[in-house]
């Protein structure tokens, strides 16, 4: 008899949509279970937009971002969303730019001022750009040079996976790159991309709706209208041969490997590429999970191991192409080709044999508690609903993923693992150099 | 060159609305016969619940400490530690095991729906845990693993260094085992642990979430009644105060960033300078919008991501403050970093920059009670500490009261330069000469 399944709770946050006439896309989702609120502008450019020669242009763009605009001087963002109680912070994905508050709900207006003014247009000065080029750098170095395993495997992956610029690009940057970039490069990036019809404005919260649209009208309604630029066509075809690299990290102490493959486009085609992220799961999700089991518990050739969509980790925030990651770090001398024969193998076990009584139905219902507890932070509703507005017309879907995770079969599954053949893979292979 | 025209008519920043009083969720407390308190607090914004149980841990023996915390989840008499996790993920749950000198620590978030049997499954493990010697053994070597790994990130290189220093002889001067230590951890010595010191006595069981608390405190006492054991209470020795001296310099050949590591005297969460202090740790490198960070990563671009912060410990609080900065700058970076401390330790803040701290200071506790997972951490963190939620309410009354006069009196009192201690992990051969222009120099190997 198969195991009784837990239901799967949902979430019912409410949603209103709109657009200003200049082309600014607005997201609201009410709660009034505490009284804070969350402020997302996400802009519809990530790395995969910076031009060639300009690595890491982006994420210095968006470091820009916060350097003072038409009415606001350097430090006063910062200041004025602190001295109201709230925090901030911007991040820089493949394909989206996210600048966010969160905050006590009396700060509302004050944080739609901040978020027009700078997308009405930032200070762009050569001082401004000198001074975060070098603040970027101390990132890049306590991030990726100065550790073991820095960027691993998202920066030292997609080169392996990907042959055209945009896809297999380091985008922190090179040092040469960002050291070239240059006041008007930030002007025209600014003018391209950062339009009010390329932006998605959420709030999430402790919101009176019809208030709230008054504001965002008086704040928002005389950003300069321009429109989205048109997205470039960034598909590759898919690896028919199996590409691994390796290369020594001179801090490293323990040798570590990362494979991926392509999956459905996570847009065009979500009820294919579902599947996969559950998948994900089933394979890595805790010592009761596929691999953890095998390689960790019966043969020891992994002490650690990670499965994931998307190289930068965020499964309904990414278009395509993008790919299913899984990710090991090894004892000494730990052999790489043992351990991703041995991922082939359990791979090849699922498809053939599928899942055991129960073990799909306690991944999803893993899965929704994990879904549920991000949109349990104000701010993970408004981020997530600005990213899903953005790239599929479709915020509502926040409320209904726990859902849809928990109606992927254990035939789509077994058929998902089935593809995810040696000769598709891209993998790279970390060499310790720093072995004592 | 700037490409933006500033507009003939500026915009006037909006003022903030009408302040909302701090609110507290509904709560129950309960303390079991068996000695094991539970604190249970209503959120039911989504269809889960958190938990997390603090054991007190004091002077553990530090690889057996870490080592259980690593196998406590590794079998019972009835289920295997995959049996656990699968049970657990039945009903959306999870658990997991941390260790600090101060508690063992067991965290977990599941489905409402599952909070009996996440309950059950805790209580058999409380209990019945069994350090299975193939398990004991795969966990010991993946936690030699994770020692190497650690030692060679300069974070934990940096933290480690800073502790031995600060603490001395005291628990907390060392924090992670030797790799030695740990493979000579075998499972009898683990279950005479466990016996000793897994106990409900002192310990509290914290439950946030889609609740109803007197029914959530009903569920963890059906749970958790048989959970037995009275060990004697340990006490940690009072932290020792700060002890000025050279600059430690551990050396990190080839490193292209300085970490620079300095410690300061603070005071725990209910003595009367403590709201005071922390609004002086913001204006000085608390938040973004510090003195600290506008100087040496907005102005001069050293670093990427300074900070400090006042860390509680059951035995005393420390203020550290971090910065990780670029090496041909560290003396440069240590000398702002000085000047900052020593201008707010000698000169009266300004009126402004105070409400600016004191708002910020205000919002955040907002904020970080507004979800399941904050409260519940927060709940725990200070019941460990003897507090509860109420406490919040009276630590916001301080914050809202304390003057110019009252952050300019405990920052020269907590934050001189002249009390600090200061290590920095970095490349000693290019950066002894910066810092010894500054300070009495100490150099160590790593």
């Amino acid at each position: 008899m198969p195991t009784r399944r837990a239901k799967i709770p949902a979430t019912k946050y409410p949603i209103e949509r709109f657009r200003l006439d200049n082309g600014l896309r607005v997201v609201l989702t009410p709660d009034r279970s505490a009284p804070v609120i969350g402020v997302a502008v996400v802009y519809d450019v990530g790395i995969r937009s910076e031009p060639e020669g300009r690595t890491g242009f982006a994420h210095l763009f968006e470091h820009l971002m916060f350097q003072g605009s038409e009415n606001l001087e350097k430090l006063a963002h910062f200041r004025h969303v602190q001295g109201a109680g709230g925090t901030f912070n911007g991040s820089t994905h493949l394909d989206y730019t996210d600048y966010y508050e969160t905050l006590p709900a009396n700060a509302l207006e004050r944080a739609l001022f901040l978020e027009a003014d700078r997308m009405r247009g930032p200070r762009l000065t050569e001082e401004n750009l000198r001074n975060q080029v070098d603040v970027v750098k101390e990132e890049i170095r306590v991030n990726v040079l100065n550790r073991p395993y820095g960027g691993f495997p998202w920066l030292t992956l997609p080169p392996v996976m990907f042959d055209t610029f945009p896809n297999a690009h380091d985008g922190y940057g090179s040092f040469d790159d960002l050291e070239s970039a240059t006041v008007a490069d930030a002007a025209d990036f600014f003018r391209r991309y950062y339009a009010s019809g390329n932006a998605v404005l959420a709030v999430s919260g402790d919101i009176d709706v019809a208030e709230a649209t008054t504001l965002i009208e008086r704040h928002f309604g005389d950003v300069p209208a321009r429109p989205a630029p048109a997205r470039p066509d960034f598909t590759e075809p898919e690896l028919t041969v199996e590409r691994r690299h390796a290369y020594t990290d001179a801090l490293a102490p323990l040798p570590a490997v990362a494979g991926a493959w392509r999956v459905p486009d996570p847009i065009d085609d979500f009820t294919g590429y579902l599947p996969y992220v559950v998948l994900a799961e089933v394979l890595t999700d805790g010592d009761a999970s596929r691999l953890v089991e095998r390689l960790v518990q019966r043969d020891r050739t992994v002490t650690g191991l990670g499965g994931y969509l998307s190289f930068m980790g965020d499964p309904f925030d990414v278009r395509d192409p993008t790919a299913l990651l899984l990710q090991a770090h090894l004892p000494p001398g730990g052999d790489v080709d043992k351990v991703l024969g041995a991922i082939d193998e359990e791979l090849d076990r699922l498809a053939a044999d599928g899942l055991t009584d129960g073990e799909l139905a306690r991944t999803q219902a893993r899965m929704a508690t994990h879904l549920l507890r991000d949109t349990d932070a104000v701010l993970g509703r408004a981020l997530r609903m600005a990213v899903l507005e953005q790239q599929r017309g479709e915020p509502g879907l926040l409320n209904e993923l726990p859902r849809l995770v928990g109606e992927v079969t254990e035939e789509q599954v077994r058929a998902a693992a089935a593809t995810l053949r040696p000769e598709r893979r891209a993998a790279v292979e970390v060499i310790p150099g720093g072995a004592r | 060159m700037t490409t933006t025209i500033v507009p003939a008519t500026p915009r006037v920043l909006p003022p903030l609305g009408p302040t909302r009083k701090l609110k507290l969720p509904k709560q129950a407390e309960r303390t079991l016969p068996n000695g094991l308190t539970v604190i249970a607090v209503r959120r039911p914004a989504v269809p889960l619940v958190e938990l997390r149980l603090w054991m007190p841990f004091g002077r553990a023996h530090l690889a057996r400490g870490a080592m259980l915390s690593q196998t406590l989840l590794s079998g019972t008499a009835t289920h295997t530690a995959t049996q656990i996790a699968a049970e657990l993920q039945k009903v959306g749950g999870g658990l997991s095991a941390g260790i600090d000198p101060d508690r063992l620590m067991l965290s977990g978030a599941g489905l409402v729906t599952g909070l009996g049997r996440m309950l059950e499954i805790l209580a058999d493990v409380l209990t019945g845990a069994t350090y299975p010697t193939e398990w004991v053994d795969t966990e010991r070597d993946r936690l030699v693993d994770r020692i190497q790994v650690a030692q060679s990130q300069p974070a934990h290189l940096a933290r480690t260094a800073l502790l031995k220093r600060i603490y001395g002889r005291h628990p907390y001067a060392v924090q992670t085992p030797e790799p030695d230590q740990v493979r000579a951890v075998r499972p009898p010595v683990l279950r005479r642990l466990h016996a000793e010191r897994v106990h409900p006595a002192g310990a509290v069981l914290v439950l946030v979430g889609d609740v109803q608390p007197e029914r959530a405190l009903d569920a963890a006492e059906l749970a958790l009644a048989g959970w037995r054991g009275d060990g004697q209470q340990i006490d940690l020795p009072p932290a020792p105060p700060l002890e000025p001296g050279p600059l430690l310099l551990v050396d990190r050949p080839g490193s292209v960033q300085s970490s620079l590591r300095i410690a300061l005297p603070a005071v725990p969460r209910t003595h009367p300078d403590h709201a005071a202090l922390q609004l002086a740790n913001l204006l000085f490198g608390g938040y973004f919008s510090s003195r600290w960070t506008e100087n040496i990563r907005e102005d001069k671009g050293y670093t990427y991501g300074p900070h400090s912060t006042v860390e509680h410990s059951v035995a005393g609080s420390v203020l550290v403050a971090s910065a990780d900065v670029a090496t041909e700058v560290t003396g440069p970076a240590l000398l702002e970093t000085t000047y900052e401390l020593g201008r707010l330790a000698t000169l009266m803040p300004k009126p402004d920059e105070l409400e600016q701290a004191r708002q910020y200071a205000l919002g955040t506790l907002q904020l970080g009670m507004s979800t399941q997972a904050g409260l519940a951490s927060l709940t725990s963190a200070y019941a460990g500490n003897g507090l509860r939620l109420d406490f919040l309410a009276e630590h916001a009354a301080r914050l809202a009261k304390a003057t110019v006069a009252d952050v300019a009196e405990v920052a020269a009192r907590y934050l001189a330069p002249a009390k600090a201690v200061t290590v920095v992990l970095g490349d000693a051969d290019r950066v002894e000469g910066q810092l010894s222009a500054l300070t009495p120099v100490r150099r160590e190997p790593a």
